[in-house]
């Protein structure tokens, strides 16, 4: 199984350590990983926008540089569902298709590929509020939205019980989305910022000191909106923890 | 169905956003804003909104069976609206034999000049009318009062709001945006209670001894009907106060006005959506009235008024039909975040909330352009519908027709297209990441469409972190130089 590592552009911009522990954790758990250098953005921000024929370009990069892996993850459940579900722009070609089945975000490659059932190397003693990323959960799969009927499962929160020290809190809300959601953060910025801030006064209320969530984008604007009103609460991405970040 | 009186008391006044004139387009950015200036109501309104959809999680939890029934309802509409002119067609003919008169209204005008002559060959002056949002669609508050009628709502919320000269702000609850201290004041104003007394007991009963005169002694009664039933040619209404009831039962003229998108098969649906539609809207297993009407009453008159006003144009729609098997339920707005932190009134519309945002823009595009954008796409509302509208999918689909069609401004369309450009090169990507003194100063410039001030409105920005990009990382610790042959 050959991995085409997809670092999507924020990340490399502004959180190149969660770039850095995703590639490190799946070669530890004996994966053969590439970067293909001239990745750029799988095209969300302009297909969240509605302007599709403005991403077409992007999005025939983003197939050229990983058509050619059996498995493509990224850190970025986002990104990935608009891999998966939205990359429309461009004729669905075998290599377009091949690329768009294979693309996986990395807790459900860890869960659902590769079952991993130990995290020997990671030690996290600290209260977790694991942050649902509303497309990691409700359009990925990742765990049972509060919404449904059924069996509660959710497979971050299976990856991080695995890790010695975690202790996971739940807030009231345990998946309300944070308010990002894209072009949102800036089309609506007050109501954005009131669920980043209702959010983290949840997870507050809860007892965490960290917040975890398979998502930067969440975690970026939840931190942004943290450090606006000076919330003590800290970020980390899930790749950080399972990697064997301590603190 | 009812309101909800647990709202608190507070001398903050009242957000009211500025309904935009006619060509206008609705700025619901600017509402949502002017909502939550107003912190005590905004929190107030967040917390009794969001008590509804546990309450409705909780009598969910109830019936294993939920999502089977939800798949069955789903189904049900879905057979209902691909054969919607043959029961349609059996729905008048059962009607009629029951004795009820049909009209077939085009739209929202028809209607309400069909139902104004209804009234003048009736001799009507004062008409009684439970909450209907078709007649608000319709606009026909408003037609009726510049004709000269006397119209008194009987839902206490939609009463509230009439009062208030403002519309409904939410599908089930119309008055949810409003404490109990703003409700104390409208009724100060206009029916004379004490100003300063704001108990809920108090407003209740000062507003039925004001109000039952003016509904035992109205000429006509108007209702809604949640469903309307082919094979008898019957309609439901639920309420949770009587209040239909009464608009159906104190005169001997009643007319309803049903959208013809109600129209189900058999009376056996019900035991589908009546078990559902109170459960997903407020959490109780069935509304306290579900009034099934088959014929005027003796010495009566009942109307029917089966309105399209653009319902079949939407039919033929591919992607947007579906919307049109909603229930009216409501749970869609009482999960929707954004909703809920906005109030009702900031989509300046009709139908507010998720459910809004898909209809909203087939009645007219260009009003209502930037409601497809008042959603994070978080698919919540997706999953509390109680017949499967994929209705974020349809949000998304929104924004791509709007764009095609030019109803996003071209600012941001052009400042995307130029994002597109950027990131569809590896060379200008890295060399614009390059150039740039830090990440600071030029990403947000392209990564949030210009619209830096408004991310930093709100937030502060990340960090620029020490060990440069990740692209910068990589070449450092695991390529050779030699081999890094990208574009730098």
């Amino acid at each position: 199984m050959h991995i085409g590592l997809f670092v999507p552009c924020f990340i490399d911009a502004f959180y190149p350590k969660v770039g850095i522990a995703t590639l490190e954790l799946l070669e530890r758990l004996g994966c053969r990983v590439d970067y293909p250098f001239d990745q750029t953005c799988c095209g969300q921000p302009m297909v969240n926008a509605g302007c599709h024929a403005e991403a077409a370009a992007t999005e025939q990069l983003f197939v050229d540089n990983f058509a050619a892996y059996d498995a493509i993850v990224a850190p970025s459940g986002s990104c990935v569902h608009q891999v998966r579900d939205n990359l429309t722009a461009i004729e669905q070609t075998p290599a377009v298709k091949h690329v768009r089945e294979n693309t996986f975000e990395l807790v459900e490659y860890l869960h659902d590929v590769l079952e991993v059932e130990a995290f020997p190397w990671a030690c996290f003693p600290h209260r977790v509020g694991y942050h649902d990323s509303c497309n990691t959960l409700r359009h990925l799969g990742h765990g049972k939205p509060s919404e449904l009927y059924g069996p509660s499962f959710s497979k971050p929160r299976t990856m991080l019980s695995k890790v010695e020290g975690v202790e996971l809190v739940t807030p009231d809300r345990p998946d309300e989305c944070c308010g990002f959601g894209g072009t949102f953060s800036a089309t609506e910025p007050e109501v954005s910022g009131q669920m980043g801030r209702d959010k983290i006064a949840d997870h507050g209320r809860a007892g965490a000191d960290y917040i975890v969530s398979a998502d930067t984008s969440c975690l970026m604007h939840q931190a942004g909106c943290a450090k606006r009103i000076g919330a003590g609460i800290q970020f980390r991405h899930i790749a950080e923890i399972l990697n064997g970040a301590n603190a | 169905m009812a309101s909800d009186n647990g709202a608190n008391a507070t001398s903050e006044a009242q957000p009211r956003p500025a309904k935009p004139g006619a060509g206008k387009r609705v700025d619901h950015a600017a509402g949502a804003r002017q909502f939550l200036a107003a912190t005590e109501h905004a929190e107030s309104h967040d917390e009794r909104v969001w008590a509804m959809r546990q309450r409705r999680d909780a009598a969910v939890e109830t019936i294993p069976e939920w999502e089977e029934l939800r798949d069955l309802a789903s189904q049900i509409k879905t057979h209902a609206l691909t054969h919607l002119d043959e029961y349609l067609e059996q729905f008048e003919a059962n009607a009629k034999a029951n004795g009820i008169h049909v009209h077939w209204a085009a739209d929202a005008a028809d209607h309400n000049r069909i139902v104004h002559e209804i009234f003048q060959e009736n001799g009507v002056q004062r008409v009684i009318k439970s909450k209907s949002m078709l007649m608000e669609e319709c606009g026909f508050r408003q037609y009726m009062d510049a004709a000269g009628f006397d119209m008194i709502e009987t839902d206490l919320g939609e009463r509230i709001q009439q009062l208030d000269d403002e519309d409904p702000s939410h599908v089930v609850v119309p008055a949810v945006h409003k404490m109990r201290s703003d409700v104390s004041q409208v009724f100060s104003k206009t029916l004379d209670s004490d100003p300063g007394n704001d108990d809920a007991h108090y407003l209740t009963e000062h507003q039925r001894q004001a109000t039952r005169p003016l509904i035992l002694d109205a000429d006509a009664g108007m209702t809604g009907a949640n469903f309307a039933i082919a094979e008898t040619g019957g309609f439901v209404v639920c309420t949770n106060e009587g209040n239909a009831d009464l608009s159906a039962n104190v005169p001997n003229l009643h007319v309803a006005s049903i959208g013809i998108e109600k129209v189900v098969p058999r009376v056996e649906d019900m035991g589908v959506f009546i078990r559902m539609l109170s459960r997903s809207a407020l959490g109780s297993p069935i509304t306290q009235y579900t009034s099934h009407f088959r014929g005027p009453k003796p010495g009566g008159e009942t109307h029917i008024v089966l309105v399209d006003n653009g319902r079949s144009e939407r039919l033929g729609s591919e992607k947007f039909w579906s919307a049109l098997k909603c229930i009216r339920c409501g749970a869609c707005m009482n999960t929707c975040p954004v909703f809920r932190r906005s109030g009702g009134l900031s989509y300046g519309a009709t139908y507010t909330g998720p459910l809004g945002l898909i209809l909203d823009p087939s009645i007219d595009a260009r009003r209502y352009s930037n409601l497809p954008f008042a959603s994070t796409l978080n698919g919540s509302c997706t999953n509390v519908c109680p017949v499967k509208i994929n209705i974020h999918e349809q949000i998304f689909e929104w924004r791509k027709v709007l764009a095609e069609d030019k109803q996003v401004p071209w600012t941001k369309r052009s400042s995307l297209a130029a994002a597109g450009r950027v990131l569809a090169s590896p060379k200008s990507y890295r060399a614009a990441l390059k150039t740039a003194h830090s990440a600071l100063h030029y990403l947000p410039d392209w990564a949030i469409y210009n619209r830096l001030n408004a991310w930093g409105q709100v937030r502060d920005l990340p960090d620029v972190p020490a060990e440069g990009t990740f692209h910068d990382w990589y070449r450092k610790h695991r390529l050779n130089t030699a081999e890094a042959g990208d574009n730098e």
